[in-house]
């Protein structure tokens, strides 16, 4: 594993959510409404999960895989809007290796029925992050999610 | 650990002209020479090699050529690096918006 890659990769999520962005917004602002959805349900174990939600200020998650891949996410704030735009960098760390460095947007527009909410990553994946073991975590995950969805 | 066989730049490269698609599309259903694969192409047979060696470059096609006769290929593993790094990643913050939005429907009242 000497060999050193870089790839590059840029994508964007749109969802539509019945609520107003002011709601949507505190989902992300505050730390027990944001555990719900970005840190818990990641069918692992949670070793740590703290936010700091300020520009400059750090969020960081760690937690286990059910195959006891050790996994760190931490992010540092760039740039908040209220109710409409927040951007963050951020690392994932996978058994203590760094798999990626990316760019996250976050962007909440008024719709009539609620919010359109629009995610983009701008990521830099280096090597090892599409390796075996990570194509087998991901998979083992949304199989997981499936079985708890048609519970 | 493998290394990447593709780069993911020079797929989206090549995959971002009409010919090049059509080319990949037509390969999809089969092999094929390069004289059978220009005939509905209506350009340059230069035209259609130069395609061709983009694509053959970004790990998207394989060509191979015996006597006079160079007949082209899909390689699979092209589209599948593309896949694999977007939507590993992708599927992670898919499911963390579909709890947002689970969330988001409990928690009605309570702003």
């Amino acid at each position: 594993m000497n060999h050193r890659s870089v790839t590059h990769a840029t994508y964007t999520i749109e969802r539509s959510y019945p609520a107003r962005p002011e709601r949507v917004f505190r989902a992300f602002s505050d730390p027990a409404r944001k555990r719900r959805w970005y840190a818990e349900g990641e069918r692992k174990v949670i070793g740590e999960f703290t936010m700091d939600f300020r520009v400059g200020g750090r969020d960081r998650l760690v937690f286990a895989t059910p195959q006891g891949f050790e996994c760190i996410s931490e992010s540092i704030y760039q740039d908040i809007r209220p109710d409409s735009r927040i951007v963050f960098a951020y690392t994932m760390a996978v058994n203590g290796q760094c798999i990626s460095s990316s760019q996250g947007t976050f962007e909440f527009l008024p719709a009539p029925d609620g919010t359109t909410l629009l995610f983009t990553e701008q990521a830099a994946f280096f090597e090892g992050s599409d390796g075996p073991e990570m194509r087998k975590a991901g998979w083992t995950e949304l199989l997981s999610e499936l079985d708890n969805a048609l519970d | 650990m493998p290394r990447p066989s593709v780069s993911i730049d020079r797929v989206f490269h090549a995959l971002g002209d009409p010919t090049r698609r059509a080319i990949v599309e037509r390969l999809s259903r089969g092999e094929v020479s390069v004289s059978k694969l220009h005939a509905p192409l209506n350009i340059t047979l230069a035209a259609v090699v130069q395609h061709l060696q983009v694509l053959e470059r970004s790990g998207l096609i394989h060509t191979t050529k015996v006597g006079r006769v160079r007949t082209c290929r899909i390689e699979p593993k092209g589209l599948t690096v593309v896949e694999r790094w977007i939507n590993d990643r992708r599927a992670l913050w898919e499911k963390r918006l579909d709890r947002l939005g689970d969330l988001l429907l409990e928690d009605d009242d309570q702003v």
